[in-house]
């Protein structure tokens, strides 16, 4: 891999009192699709503002694809796609039209823009709707039209700012498909999104970052090593019996149980897993409590989320996915 | 696969690639009109027409001229010059969409040139301004009025009102990539455009005026125009002596180049920073 196709270094921006970026740190690696994963308010659409030159950072040097996005953002534009907040395509004109637009604007002449519009439509499965005014589309028709739109010139560099933000689950997968589609071809991709799942299922690695800083780096799995090793859920027959035994397992192990009374459910970080595991089972024996279930997990990226950002994950609305059960209790 | 536009080098090359660009632009909105033409009627014609008929023929026999003339004739000029006032809000209406849609992001990402975004919508701008302005004059000529004066004077006419309208047209530019971010300012904007009307001269002549509104309305540029057009035209003036309007030829030129060389440096700046 070697060079980064996305570098920056210590970038700045405030708005007013707020700061947006507080020093952001980040090394990109050629090809790579990268989450940079963050609350509402994190800052996550102002560093994609800056990196696709739309924004001057107040400190701080950025480098994407080889060329400083200050200095250089000519040479920068013409090597990169960005994808927004919202579908930024024009509403009135058709799919085919708007494409052709962009490849026009691109430069690409008249001729080739049409061939590439009429190609993309096809990759991005909208050749049926192409003359249709993007009015009527849906959802994830508009997105994946965007998404069209910005890798026109096949870019070195995708930014995608919450690329399924506001879309039901349908949507979301295929906007899915379609991401690793493109990354499949070598683009390098760095995608925002405050959904850890939607990390956890297109990047490869992912960035936290919390108040315009990277708080945590790495693979989805070492991002849950970091929230604090493996945990053991204890599910218990009579719930009458949680709070005694959570009791006696924070005597015993000195840490933090969290007990839930709907499934009586207790969790217990762990350091040694199987010597653990036997100490539990044999200390409520002795009690006799009787536990149902048992079982040695690692900690969920929303328990990762939550111990580096300091934030409750993103409840699941309308168009983020639940949180997947850290349970073993069958329901 | 790799498509990368080399960006252009000698300053030829460049002028021709921003020329491109704010064609391409300018087809857009070009392709709107083919797509929408019901909206582009009701946008900008079907509101000065009603206003002909109207003023023209309902309210028309009771309106009088001071210093005598037809209501008729003296209200076109009006009428042509509010349609280039309502020119601001389509403009502003059209930036501000773009700038909250982020579609004026996906243009500045892309290796276009700085300009012309903003030129290309200046050029789509009054392309369709001149399409009013002729559908207008048709009415105007179809409800009896003409230009009294030679074809050359009405011509200067037209051009100045045009003139007029690219001042707006920076202004709403301005205003849109300002104020997209509340979409109230847009509306507010867009209704105060009416009353601009009435601080001026396009539907009655400033000398009836009270005295404090009479001096609003001499100095709103608009009226320079109105004016402006009403003697070039040949058409009645409501007869109100004064430096301002003796000289309104000169002030339809003068006051459209100092908007212009206000509202233009701060377009270009503000769609360079644009900000979310
Ligand atoms: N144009 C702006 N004006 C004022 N404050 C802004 C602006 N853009 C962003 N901010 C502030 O900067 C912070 C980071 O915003 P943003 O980058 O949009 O975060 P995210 O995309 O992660 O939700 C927020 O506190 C936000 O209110
Ligand atoms: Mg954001």
């Amino acid at each position: 891999m070697g060079t980064s196709a996305i570098a920056c270094e210590g970038l700045c921006k405030r708005f007013g009192k707020a700061t947006a970026l507080g020093g952001l740190d980040l090394a990109v690696p050629e090809g790579a699709v990268y989450g940079l994963l963050g609350p509402n308010g994190a800052g996550k659409t102002t560093a994609v503002r800056v990196l696709a030159t739309l924004l001057r950072p107040d400190s701080g040097h950025a480098r994407v694809a080889g060329f400083d996005v200050a200095r250089q953002a000519a040479q920068v534009r013409a090597r990169i796609g960005l994808a927004g907040q919202n579908a930024a395509v024009d509403e009135i004109l058709s799919g085919r039209q708007n494409l052709v637009m962009f490849g026009r604007l691109y430069h690409l002449p008249i001729g080739a823009a049409r061939r590439r519009a009429d190609e993309l439509l096809a990759q991005f499965a909208l050749t049926e709707a192409a003359g249709e005014p993007v009015r009527q589309y849906s959802g994830g028709m508009r997105r994946r039209l965007d998404l069209a739109a910005s890798f026109i010139v096949a870019p070195r560099v995708l930014f995608l700012d919450e690329p399924t933000a506001g879309l039901d689950p349908h949507g979301r997968n295929e906007v899915w498909q379609t991401i690793r589609t493109l990354a499949g071809g070598g683009t390098t991709v760095l995608l925002t999104t405050q959904y850890l799942d939607e990390a956890d299922q297109l990047a490869d690695a992912i960035a936290v970052i919390a108040a315009g800083r990277v708080v945590a780096e790495g693979t989805p799995g070492d991002l849950k090593s970091l929230a604090g090793g493996d945990r053991i859920d204890v599910v218990l027959r009579d719930a009458g019996d949680l709070v005694p035994a959570a009791r006696l397992l924070q005597a015993r192990f000195r840490a933090d149980v969290r007990l839930d009374n709907d499934s009586r459910e207790l969790s217990v970080p762990v350091t040694g897993r199987l010597a653990t595991l036997t100490e539990i089972i044999r200390s409520l024996q002795d009690e006799n409590i009787t536990a149902e279930d048992i079982t040695v997990r690692r900690p969920t990226l929303d328990e990762a989320f939550l111990y580096l950002t300091g934030q409750q994950p993103p409840s699941s609305g309308t168009a983020a996915p639940a949180p997947a059960s850290p349970s073993s209790l069958p329901r | 696969m790799t498509l990368t536009p080399a960006p252009p080098g000698t300053l030829h090359s460049r002028l021709a690639w921003a020329i491109t660009d704010a064609w391409v632009i300018t087809c857009r909105d070009l392709a709107h009109w083919a797509r929408q033409p019901g909206a582009v009627i009701a946008n900008t014609l079907l509101f000065p027409i009603l206003i002909v008929l109207m003023f023209g023929y309902l309210l028309g026999g009771a309106m009088t001229v001071p210093g005598g003339g037809d209501y008729r004739d003296f209200l076109m000029p009006g009428m042509f010059a509010m349609t280039m006032v309502f020119g601001i809000g389509a403009t502003l209406a059209a930036v501000s969409a773009d700038a909250a849609r982020g579609i004026t992001d996906r243009f500045r990402s892309m290796p276009m040139a700085t300009s012309a975004v903003i030129a290309g919508r200046a050029a789509a701008d009054m392309l369709n301004s001149a399409a009013a302005l002729a559908v207008l004059t048709g009415c105007g000529l179809m409800v009896g009025w003409h230009p009294h004066r030679g074809a050359t004077r009405a011509v200067a006419a037209l051009a100045l009102l045009l003139l007029l309208r690219f001042a707006f047209v920076w202004t709403g530019i301005y205003l849109g990539l300002t104020y997209y971010r509340n979409p109230e300012a847009v509306t507010a904007a867009r209704t105060l455009e009416f009353p601009v009307g009435f601080l001026g001269n396009p539907f009655v002549a400033i000398s009836t005026m009270p005295a404090w509104l009479s001096a609003i309305a001499q100095w709103n540029p608009l009226s320079s125009t109105v004016s402006a057009a009403r003697q070039l035209f040949g058409d009645p003036t409501g007869s109100h002596p004064s430096w301002i309007t003796d000289h309104a030829v000169l002030m339809a030129v003068a006051w459209p180049l100092l908007l212009i060389a206000v509202f233009f440096p701060l377009s270009l700046h503000r769609y360079r920073h644009l900000s979310r």
